[in-house]
């Protein structure tokens, strides 16, 4: 936010306050002043989404634990306490459960448009950066989330997931058992996980706020991936972003509702519907859907160390793109081959997402190779390549020939 | 609104992974058999849920338990719809161990309509033994823990299966296939649909005419195992009536909220170029 | 100005290792006690599970087909070759009666947990066990990512890095094992 505040406090009281807590001019100056490209597509209102959808799992989350209990005798019965005999129950749990998979929904594509119109690149690095941070506390979570029932997959997924510290050299193990608080998942990892269940969503919060701090110090990036050159370019944020963002809020609630109204197990596994049962694992085990990808990049590599290196890479290689993407043409648009590639990248994660939902068969062990080699050569290889080499069309001059449709070809008139 | 097919599209290729088609241990897909209560509209069948409890209580419940389901639900709204005084009476014929008294000791008294269904073991190692080292597993959520079939797009079309699964366990019992007759296990039936199979320790549980009910309804082993999936089926969701009502009036009202923005923000727009 | 910061360092050490300590195993879960086991009941070709320290313990009665298979194999074969059992001394060669107590070759005590991530291994399936006209015996096969595991309990098949630990036990009488 650039220039003075437009606020100017009308009343002697308000005069007053502002000398003292200037909160009202900061509010209208970020929320509904805050000057935005006028030519953002539909694609960028998964931010605002991702923003409700967190304080929607945080409401229903903080009644579900005026129920819940986190004992490993009692937790899958308290769940379905919840469903069978609290008011609506039924409806809370099942909001926050499909919640966790609507916020994932939502983070993908709100990731993915980011690496289409370059928004990483300078000087948007520490915005893109806190989002991978986000995505990481969002993932560790919804994995700690999807404990607390405590049905086989609860369990069974806890204890894949905690051994994968076992594969640190030297002290692995003592890691776990820390992790643990005994010699397996037990009480005592019920009970801290749903500590920090309750804890993360809180510290996203915050997160969330850095991150919209740093998108108002650079402003938001634009499909054409040109700056603003004037106020000719931008729109205040309300009511035009205030009021679209608010349409498609409404229509991401009708899919979400689909999900938990007429399909509300389709998107978990039935077996999580059996209580846990330390001594026997489930014939197929698979994470939530939303880990699948990174599941498959672990199995693809037969190795213990080394799979359990590649999947950790697979998400910190996140934080290198703002430098590992050479080009200086910021929007997918206007890159050709990157347009292209990009596709075939997209198409490589829901691959590698189907491939971790299979069984370890050779047939899926094979492509899971293939795809993990193209997911981490796309980083490596084709993005510092690609940017180099490839000859971008030309992008507008301003948004606002953007939003007319010219080109910087065309003559100006 | 055209730009905004490729978002669903790619909502929903994502949500298409949840549920990757799965081996199955080479199980056979449960029969496509239809219930009232299918689709954004159906019901359970009232009729159909008493019959089932009755095929629970007379066959199920002899060995398995029912412990997330208290007699008082069977009056629940949405459910197999007793009367108030039908669940006391039914209860009353159960005796459920209680205790301690004043003096300390455990006593039998007559069920009441808020008990959990007792059953007929005191602990899983009790049921163990009795059932030659088998767990019968509880039937509360039975029909929301297993699949009938798999595969991400067969589930979205057709459900997850759990109460065809039940149907065609319970009436899918055969004579093992002569190339397997020499592996079969002692005390163990052939049964292809079982998840974990083909090998069961449960015996074929039904016969026609096993259950016999009040108002003549037919009774064959079809007809059996049709009622106490269904019933089964009600015990693992017994909000589903009350789901689905309150999803179509949620759908209607968030329609009439998204199409009054949509027009608001084409006007809010109007002069932006 | 250094020295100052430095004993408020030490402060602020003391004061956070009682904040990771607390989630190490508590005093009631360091305690947890020993089983014993009585092996009579296992017929030879069975395996039992029971549950010690939370984790599932297998004990399988082999039969002569399954030592003799273990037996033919050589430990520098092996994916890993140590022994892995807490009664014999660290390092040891993963041969078959370093993997046993007391010479006892047809009880074989393990834990059945992957020494992948630690999902319970499936008896009698994989490549490594006895084929018999009656299918495989012996040998495990982990249903989570496919690590396998032969009759000795050794691993022959990755992603899993290690043999399945053999947890401290003794004989206390001839078909009696202490365990822990």
């Amino acid at each position: 936010m650039s220039g003075p505040s437009k606020y100017q406090p009308t009343s002697a009281v308000g005069k007053w306050f502002h000398e003292r807590l200037p909160i009202v001019a900061f509010a209208k100056d970020h929320a509904l002043d805050f000057p935005t490209p006028k030519n953002l597509n539909y694609w960028y209102t998964f931010g605002g989404i991702l923003a409700v959808m967190l304080v929607v799992q945080i409401v229903t989350g903080i009644v579900l634990v005026m129920h819940y209990t986190p004992q490993t005798d009692l937790a899958f019965t308290s769940v379905e306490h919840i469903m069978r005999d609290v008011n609506y129950g039924w409806m809370l749990r099942y909001l926050h459960m499909n919640g966790a998979s609507m916020f994932f929904i939502a983070v993908y594509i709100h990731m993915f448009r980011g690496m289409y119109y370059g928004s990483y690149k300078a000087p948007r690095e520490v915005l893109w950066m806190i989002g991978v941070i986000i995505y990481l506390i969002m993932m560790a979570t919804a994995f700690m989330g999807y404990v607390l029932p405590w049905g086989q997959m609860s369990f069974w997924g806890a204890k894949v997931i905690t051994n994968l510290f076992s594969a640190i050299p030297f002290v692995g193990d003592s890691v776990t058992t820390w992790l643990w608080g005994g010699y397996s998942v037990d009480n005592p990892t019920l009970n801290r996980f749903f500590s920090l269940h309750y804890l993360l969503p809180f510290v996203l919060a915050g997160v969330v706020i850095l991150h919209i701090w740093a998108l108002h110090v650079v402003g938001n990036n634009n499909p054409a991936g040109v700056d603003v050159k004037g106020p000719g370019d931008t729109v205040p944020f309300h009511p035009y972003y205030t009021i679209k963002d608010g349409f498609v809020i409404v229509v991401f609630f009708m899919f979400y509702a689909l999900f938990v109204f007429y399909g509300p197990n389709y998107l978990g596994d039935a077996v999580n519907y059996v209580p846990a049962n330390p001594l026997s694992t489930p014939s197929h085990i698979k994470p939530e859907w939303y880990y699948l990808p990174f599941y498959a990049i672990l199995r693809s590599i037969p190795d213990k160390l080394f799979g359990v290196i590649a999947m950790f890479s697979s998400i910190l290689i996140l934080f290198f793109l703002p430098w590992l993407d050479t080009s200086r043409v910021r929007s997918g648009r206007y890159r050709p081959i990157f347009k292209l590639e990009f596709w075939i990248f997209a198409v490589v994660c829901v691959a590698l997402g189907f491939i971790g939902s299979k069984p370890p068969e050779p047939v899926y062990v094979f492509w899971s190779r293939i795809l993990t080699f193209y997911y981490f050569a796309h980083f490596i290889i084709i993005l510092p390549v690609l940017g180099l080499m490839e000859t971008p069309k030309p992008a507008p001059n301003s948004i606002s020939d953007d939003v007319l449709g010219k080109s910087s070809l065309m003559p100006a008139e | 609104m055209k730009k905004f097919i490729p978002l669903l599209f790619a909502g929903l290729s994502f949500g298409a992974l949840a549920i990757g088609a799965h081996a199955g241990e080479g199980a056979l897909d449960a029969k496509h058999i239809s219930y009232s209560f299918e689709g954004p509209f159906g019901k359970f069948d009232k009729a159909q849920l008493q019959r089932g409890y009755k095929v629970f209580k007379e066959v199920c419940s002899n060995c398995h338990s029912m412990k997330l389901v208290s007699f008082r639900n069977l009056s629940d709204k949405g459910g197999p719809g007793f009367t108030e005084d039908q669940v006391k009476a039914l209860a009353a014929t159960f005796t459920v161990h209680d205790g301690p008294n004043d003096k300390g000791d455990m006593f039998d008294r007559k069920g009441r309509a808020s008990d959990a269904f007792p059953w007929n073991f005191p602990n899983d190692e009790a049921a163990k033994a009795a059932n030659g080292g088998a767990l019968p597993p509880d039937l509360s959520l039975i029909t929301k823990a297993r699949e009938g079939w798999h595969g991400t797009f067969n589930q979205l079309i057709n459900g997850i299966g759990g109460p065809q699964y039940v149907y065609s366990l319970v009436s899918g019992f055969q004579d093992e296939p002569a190339d397997l007759a020499k592996e079969k296990p002692e005390g163990k039936y052939y049964n292809p649909y079982f998840v974990n199979g083909p090998w069961i320790s449960m015996p074929p549980p039904l016969s026609d005419g096993l259950v016999t009910f009040d108002d003549g309804s037919p009774n064959k082993v079809d007809d059996l195992a049709r009622d106490v999936s269904a019933f089964l089926a009600w015990t693992a969701e017994p909000k589903m009536e009350e789901r689905k009502k309150t999803g179509f009036e949620v759908m209607i009202y968030l329609a009439v909220l998204a199409g009054l923005l949509y027009f608001l923000k084409k006007q809010v727009w109007r002069d932006v170029h | 100005m250094v020295a100052t910061g430095a004993v408020a360092a030490v402060g602020g050490a003391f004061v956070v290792w009682p904040l990771i300590s607390q989630m190490n195993p508590d005093a009631s879960v360091l305690a947890m006690a020993s089983i014993e086991v009585d092996l009579a009941p296992i017929a030879e070709g069975q395996a039992i599970i029971l549950k010690w320290r939370g984790n599932p313990l297998i004990v399988r009665h082999r039969s002569k087909a399954d030592i003799d298979t273990a037996k033919a194999v050589k430990p520098t074969d092996l994916l890993d070759g140590v022994a892995r059992n807490a009664n014999v001394k660290e390092g040891e060669a993963a041969t078959d009666d370093n993997r046993i107590v007391d010479g006892k070759s047809q009880y074989l005590v393990m834990l059945g947990v992957c020494t992948h991530l630690g999902c319970v291994p499936e008896g009698n399936k994989g490549d490594f066990g006895v084929v018999t006209p009656n299918g495989t015996t012996g040998g495990w096969l982990c249903p989570c990512h496919g690590s396998q595991y032969d009759t000795a309990g050794r691993v022959r098949k990755g992603p899993a890095p290690e043999n399945l630990p053999v947890p401290p036990y003794k004989y206390v009488s001839d078909t009696k094992i202490l365990v822990g």
